[in-house]
């Protein structure tokens, strides 16, 4: 049996860096596997719109890119594994298209694995009246008024079904909606022979998956001591290296920049934690407050210590709904009191829609170094010269946001003295997609597995 | 840095501690890690749920809750509603929160000036020694 293994994240959201796969397998040629995720909330909604252009394209096509650009790697004996959420809401199409490219790039007998069954929306949609498992986990609200409105609805997989693929021989395993931490479990329990109910190394490969699925953010990205980085434009993508008890190594490739170290793990470790007492994923309900983090130099960081229980009995559902329109204009304010010029200019774009019978549902007036982000003291806002203005609007009516995205230009003329940046022309009227979390029993969601040589 | 009846001098949070903010829907959280056991210490004393509801006066939050993890020496703060009606439908610049641990890193805490030294970062270097 293998003493560790090692998992890397060479993607941590849809718009990553495209060569980091690439790129990795030549700074480090012994890692056991890549993981890549695509999917943030609202993403599959965007795979829908792309599908209504062509329904085949429901995946992340830039997966299929960096399919492409490791062949080399597996024709030269590369024996890496490819963990992948970039199915989307069709997995299967996704999978075709690398098996194609595959095939053309002359890599023949790697085995493609697929993952289906997580889209939920019929589940959603077939029942009538009130759910109390569908409410929605933030607000309560009921489905009821939004269930017509719902774009896409998927339950969020564990690590089971990307094991049955790599059982069954999957050099490629390409799912739809997973747990992120999962992509790294998979792997581990599959190399290590775990059990479903080892559930203190099961915590610990999900905390190793939590600390690599952002990618960078673990080797310096948004670090608060960024500026002492070594190198950005090198920053390594991270590696973990899992022991068979579930602790585990994070590092980065050698040579790469950024860095590894206590401060930059403990900050990953926080990112997008809720009660670290319970951190719930399909796999395993993980408690973080036994997590020891030792730096051990040279951009090795070991943590361990977490401590696992059984999972809840539902699984998290990711919908998303149409809630109307949306646009944002941005103009720079030059000159003596430029936070008050700018207040007043975009109160002048409010008041003429409002004039019009098309006042925003929504709006927002933000002077951006004028104090957007975080309150300034008045003082210092009047010595401000130089500032970015913003209004945004949203609406149900598209034709609200069309007019402010005209009037908005108007400002050429009639707001005032040193206001430029208008090269970008009208802001671009957006539909509002919003996000809808909340639950699902484990029987109302079928998960089917699928693998095929390529 | 500004001196107070007490003696002690008023700081910026970001001398003893650093932060990492992300959103959960319409809520966001932020870790605040302590550069030492000292200043684990502070952190436990002076940013508490009320102070921190305080600071971030100027957005939607309705409560916080504050999580004690000693084991790595930070505080998991939970700010609720932050981000108004969530990521993909608020209309503020900072629609993930990724700001808000930055905000937070400028709450003024008091420390004496012996104290300011045991909570202040320790000087390493991360890079490998050629």
């Amino acid at each position: 049996m293998r003493k560790v293994v090692r998992v890397a994240n060479v993607q941590a959201f849809w718009g990553d860096y495209t060569q980091a796969a690439k790129e990795l397998l030549n700074q480090d040629s012994e890692v056991d596997y890549l993981t890549l995720d695509y999917l943030a909330e609202v993403s599959m909604s965007i795979l829908a719109k792309q599908m209504r252009r062509d329904p085949k394209l429901g995946y992340a096509r830039d997966f299929v890119k960096v399919v492409e650009a490791i062949a080399p790697n597996w024709i030269a004996g590369s024996n890496v594994k490819v963990v992948s959420n970039a199915g989307g809401l069709t997995p299967q199409e996704c999978a075709e298209r690398c098996a194609e490219v595959l095939r053309e790039a002359g890599c023949t007998g790697r085995r493609i694995g697929v993952v289906t069954g997580d889209s939920v929306l019929p589940a959603l949609q077939a029942e009538k009246g009130d759910v109390p498992e569908f409410r929605n986990l933030d607000t309560g609200e009921s489905i009821e008024t939004r269930r017509e409105d719902l774009i896409t609805a998927n339950a969020y997989f564990g690590a089971k079904p990307i094991v049955a693929a790599l059982e069954a021989g999957a050099d490629l395993v390409i799912t739809g909606r997973v747990a992120d931490p999962s992509m790294v479990v998979g792997p581990c329990v599959f190399e290590h022979s775990w059990l479903w109910d080892d559930y203190d190394r099961l915590a610990g490969a999900t905390v190793a998956g939590h600390l690599i699925e952002c990618g960078t953010q673990v080797t310096g990205g948004i670090s608060s001591h960024w500026l002492e980085l070594e190198d950005p434009s090198s920053i390594g993508y991270p590696i973990v290296e899992i022991d068979l008890q579930g602790g585990c190594v994070v590092t980065k490739p050698a040579g790469t920049g950024g860095c590894v170290d206590e401060r930059s793990v403990k900050e990953q470790l926080l990112y997008e934690l809720g009660d670290p007492g319970n951190y719930l994923s399909p796999d395993v309900a993980v408690s973080f407050l036994g997590l020891n983090v030792k730096d051990l130099g040279g951009d090795r960081v070991q943590v361990d210590g977490a401590v696992g229980s059984p999972p809840p009995p539902t699984l998290k559902v990711s919908g998303t709904y149409e809630a109307g329109f949306h646009g944002s204009g941005t103009l720079t304010i030059f000159g003596q009191n430029a936070v008050e010029k700018a207040k007043r200019a975009g109160r002048l774009v409010l008041d003429r829609l409002k004039r019009q019978g098309l006042e925003p549902q929504d709006s927002r007036i933000e002077c951006l170094g004028g104090g957007a982000v975080a309150p300034m003291r008045e003082d210092l806002k009047q010595q401000v010269t130089e500032l970015v203005l913003r209004v945004s609007v949203a609406d149900e009516r598209r034709e609200v946001i069309q007019r402010f995205a005209s009037d908005w230009v108007a400002l050429v003329c009639c707001g005032p003295q040193g206001t430029t940046g208008y090269a970008g022309g009208r802001p671009r009227v957006s539909k509002t997609v919003a996000y809808w979390p909340c639950l699902i029993s484990q029987e109302q969601v079928s998960v089917s597995v699928e693998v095929f040589e390529a | 840095m500004s001196e107070t009846e007490s003696g002690k001098i008023q700081v910026a949070l970001a001398s003893i501690a650093y932060a990492r903010s992300g959103d959960k829907g319409r809520n966001a959280n932020i870790g605040l890690i302590a550069h030492s056991e000292a200043g684990f210490e502070k952190l436990l004393e002076q940013v508490t749920e009320t102070r921190v509801l305080e600071h971030f006066a100027h957005t939607p939050v309705t409560r916080v809750v504050r999580y004690e993890m000693p084991n790595l020496g930070a505080l998991n703060f939970m700010l609720y509603d932050v981000l108004g009606k969530g990521g993909s439908q608020i209309l503020a610049i900072d629609a993930q929160g990724k700001a808000l641990g930055q905000v937070l890193l400028t709450m003024p805490i008091e420390v004496s000036a012996d104290e300011l030294v045991a909570c202040s970062p320790q000087i390493v270097s991360h890079r490998t020694e050629a």
